[in-house]
């Protein structure tokens, strides 16, 4: 008999080993050497990363990974960012808090982006986690400061609260307060989304005064400019700061104690904010610029000569975010001051105009590339591009991992010779070997998708606009880029045979995103039946899909790889495609959605029976089949899902539900319930039996 | 001399923009939309054809293009109206009032006049402003917030200064209005 060595360790020892391991790969691995290892990897796994909120449910989360203390989870698709995933869409976090408050009681992180958090939630994340330390809301939206508040106030142990970029309901500055006075243990603050113009200056410098430890500050607009001396003032460890409002009449004396205040914070090495900037202001921060490593003037509207005046100051600068008035010469300047360069990006600060209103083109990038070695990462907006200078940028900065190139204009060919781009894209990824991520814009045929396919294989998110003339565009990118993780795609004519031809190249990636693109319906369909780990969804606003024809194309498809089944969340604009039945999921909406409650989508008993335990009222209408755009309006069973076990819906006797010619239903086979959830938690469900007989049109 | 006659100049001409748009069209469609960044304005988009989903879309309706986040969009444009409207908003209180006002301090000469339209906006009357006393006679005094966060009387400071340095205006009444001077 042999002896397994692995075994004779004490699971204890083992614990401590993979203590060590801490990337999700590696802690992957480690779970799938032997039955033994993965019991005990998952009992001490303590950090979760879920890329994609739907691909998992909160359950199975749990059930696996028994104590965890730190979750990041991600919702809407990234074009939600440019307002192209309707509202309503989904990305709600609260099924996770109320699953999460009683599995994880010591639960210390939550770091989300793009989901819908609300006031509620962040409720209930005060009221759950007695050593929550760290929030991060990326990009979200659905709360207030009212939801702060409570944070604020239950938080004993919160180090960590950052708002970045989230869409609040700013009510004022009074949220700040509800830090006791005893509560010091802040080390980050981000709130420079807050939009109100009210803030609470003393709550705020009260509490910088008394967190000493606090290391990032980033202010939101409503802070003047006379304030920032004396809040630096109180903080002078601070390494990360964000000005508030950065304008004012030029005041001598404000002036010396802002740049007083600026010399005495030895460690700081990025900053940002800056609104409104008067120009005078600017050398304040010099005593400072020569140790920054991130400057963030994303919203500084001054010319060039000024922010040049500012770069030459900064040599150690890694990192630049910068609006389009740094115009060539300025990027010429930038790249013989800041030879450090890692990342930068311009954005451009007029880009609805007609004409540039600044003298920024292509050659601002390339003199950047010729000069800084170590650039990685480059976001750039500009208005005109060639083969050639993309070219150079590829030969000279070989060690790209994120290239995002925005030319404004759609379809924009190059310049100088009037063709496609697809030469110059073609040598950034044959070039740059480690480019992971990757944006395209200009005129660009199918052959820069060949290019892509044969020679960027550590690329793991391609956006494309505009671009493409066939499906083999769409076949090269699926069946060459190995590591390909997420595709968008918006207004290419890619349509049913790549896709269907690529069909099991989808469960390898976590999603895809298609709009405005030849998609049709019938292909949808037909990928969700074949592939029963895939969501097919369908996102179509003007109406059910199958009031048209299967060939018509589908307005925005979003496709991921989901081990827990159709969503329960859906709004009455998306279809999920099941593999129970082609045409499913009628999403039954009262009168105008977007204000009454929305509907959850569909699932069978025993997943509505999940939902259900979600720990919130229900209420239960009944449906009318034949006319799917009503129901009844009157409740038919209400109840609380907060009793353990729920009540069980199955056993509901028939003569209870009103009895209808048109439609059919059995005592005997599966039930399909739909939830109903609104933001004032009462979850309305429709019983209706799954057979297609009883479907119109089938 | 005769060349034109030949080549067709449309069929050949460079120039920027989608397939299947005039240059005309483009002009027009865009110049109404400069004002604004929204999506489709009402009237563009009663022009548009009746099956949208054939019409190729017209440069100003592309959604989402440039890929520009919305905070990023509304910061830039916030900075153009500020410049555009000339107007000096503050918000007005009264103690007791349920919800507040704002009024324009810039449409207004002196104080006798901005006094004059809060007592008709909020239905009470001033006393008899004294340098030594404030506002004599009625338990309703106009204050204001500064610049350096402190609340102040209406009516000390040249009006000029006052309109420069006030950020928000409070009328208070009854026993804190006391505290100032006032005299019922």
């Amino acid at each position: 008999m042999q002896k397994k060595v692995a075994c004779s360790f004490p699971d204890e020892v083992l614990e401590h080993v993979f203590s060590f391991i801490q990337s999700d790969k590696d802690r992957n691995a480690v779970s799938m050497v032997c039955k033994s290892w993965y019991e005990i990897e998952r009992w001490c796994r303590r950090k979760i990363f879920i890329g994609n909120c739907y691909a998992v449910s909160p359950r199975m989360v749990i059930r696996r990974f028994p104590k965890v203390r730190s979750i990041e989870l991600k919702g809407k698709p990234h074009f939600a960012d440019f307002n192209l995933v309707p509202d309503g869409w989904g990305g709600y976090v609260l099924p996770w808090i109320a699953e999460m408050a009683g599995a994880y009681p010591w639960l210390e992180e939550i770091r989300l982006k793009r989901m819908v958090v609300t006031d509620e939630c962040l409720e209930l994340i005060a009221k759950s986690f007695k050593n929550f330390k760290v929030l991060v809301l990326f990009s979200c939206e659905g709360f207030s400061t009212d939801g702060l508040a409570a944070i604020a106030a239950s938080c004993m142990n919160l180090r960590e609260l950052d708002l970045r970029d989230s869409d609040v309901d700013d009510l004022g500055g009074h949220w700040l307060s509800h830090f006791p006075e005893t509560y010091t243990s802040l080390v980050s603050l981000n709130s420079s989304c807050l939009g109100s113009d009210e803030v609470s200056l003393s709550a705020l410098e009260r509490l910088v005064g008394r967190c000493t430890n606090l290391r990032t500050l980033r202010l939101n607009r409503a802070v003047p400019l006379d304030k920032i001396a004396n809040i630096l003032g109180r903080a002078p460890q601070l390494v990360d700061f964000g000005t508030g409002t950065y304008g004012a009449d030029l005041q001598s004396d404000v002036f010396s104690s802002l740049a007083g205040a600026f010399s005495s914070c030895k460690e700081l090495r990025s900053l940002s904010g800056f609104w409104d900037v008067v120009p005078a202001y600017l050398p304040a921060i010099y005593p400072v610029c020569s140790r920054l490593t991130s400057l963030n003037l994303s919203y500084v509207t001054i010319q060039s000569p000024d922010l040049v005046k500012l770069l030459r100051h900064c040599p150690s600068l890694q990192r630049l975010l910068v609006l389009d008035y740094i115009e060539d010469s300025g990027l010429e300047a930038l790249s013989s001051s800041c030879k450090d360069l890692q990342e930068l990006r311009v954005f451009p600060s007029d880009p609805f105009g007609e004409e540039p209103n600044v003298s920024l083109t292509e050659q601002g990038l390339v003199s950047v590339c010729l000069a800084c070695p170590k650039l990685q990462s480059v976001l750039y907006f500009c208005r005109r591009m060639s083969n050639v200078a993309l070219v150079t940028i590829a030969q000279n900065c070989p060690n790209l991992t994120r290239f995002r190139l925005c030319i404004i204009e759609p379809r924009t060919a190059d310049f100088l010779t009037l063709e496609p781009l697809d030469v110059g894209f073609g040598a950034i990824v044959e070039h740059c070997k480690d480019l992971r991520r990757l944006s395209l814009s200009g005129l660009l045929t199918d052959r820069v998708f060949e290019y892509i396919g044969r020679y960027a294989k550590k690329l793991e998110m391609l956006s494309v606009a505009f671009a493409g003339e066939s499906d083999l565009g769409l076949h090269h990118v699926l069946s060459g880029c190995e590591s390909l993780r997420k595709l968008e795609i918006r207004d290419c004519p890619f349509g049913d045979k790549a896709l269907l031809a690529n069909a099991s190249k989808l469960e390898t990636m976590r999603s895809l995103w298609m709009s405005s693109c030849a998609v049709s319906f019938g292909a949808c369909k037909l990928l969700g039946q074949k592939m029963p780990r895939l969501n097919v969804e369908v996102i179509d606003e003007s109406g059910p899909p199958d009031s048209r024809p299967d060939s018509c194309p589908v307005d925005k498809l979003y496709i991921y790889r989901s081990v827990a089944g159709p969503r329960f969340d859906m709004p009455p604009f998306v279809w999920t495609m099941d593999e129970d039945s082609a045409l499913q999921v009628h999403a039954l909406h009262v009168a105008e959605y977007n204000r009454k409650p929305d509907w959850i989508g569909v699932g069978t008993y025993e997943e509505s029976i999940q939902g259900l335990r979600a720990k919130m009222p229900f209420v239960l209408y009944l449906a009318e089949l034949s006319n799917t755009s009503q129901c009844s309006s009157q409740p038919l069973l209400s109840g609380d899902t907060t009793l353990t076990p729920p009540r069980p819906l199955l056993r509901l006797p028939i003569e209870t539900l009103e009895s209808d010619d048109k439609t059919q239903r059995s005592k005997e086979g599966k039930y399909m319930i739909k939830m109903r959830y609104s933001m004032n938690p009462t979850i309305c469900f429709e019983i209706r039996p799954i057979s297609t007989r009883s479907f119109p049109g089938v | 001399m005769t060349f034109e006659k030949d080549i067709n100049i449309d069929a050949t001409e460079l120039r920027l923009g989608l397939p299947g748009t005039s240059e005309e069209s483009e002009r027009q469609a865009s110049t109404t939309l400069r004002i604004s960044n929204k999506r489709a304005l009402p009237s563009v988009a009663a022009e548009k054809q009746c099956d949208q989903e054939t019409a190729p879309p017209t440069k100003a309706q592309v959604v989402g293009w440039p890929p520009i986040r919305s905070y990023r969009k509304n910061n830039l444009q916030t900075k153009k109206t500020e410049v555009e409207t000339s107007g000096m908003y503050v918000k007005v209180s009264m103690d007791g009032a349920p919800y507040l006002r704002k009024v324009d301090l810039k449409i207004y000469k002196g104080y006798p006049e901005v006094l004059k339209a809060l007592e008709d906006m909020f239905k009470f009357k001033v006393g008899k402003y004294s340098k030594r006393e404030g506002y004599n006679g009625s338990e309703f005094v106009p204050t204001y917030e500064d610049k350096d966060g402190d609340w102040m009387l209406v009516g000390d400071v040249p009006w000029e200064m006052f309109v420069n340095s006030c950020k928000r205006l409070r009328i208070m009444k009854g026993s804190e209005a006391r505290g100032l001077g006032c005299v019922v």
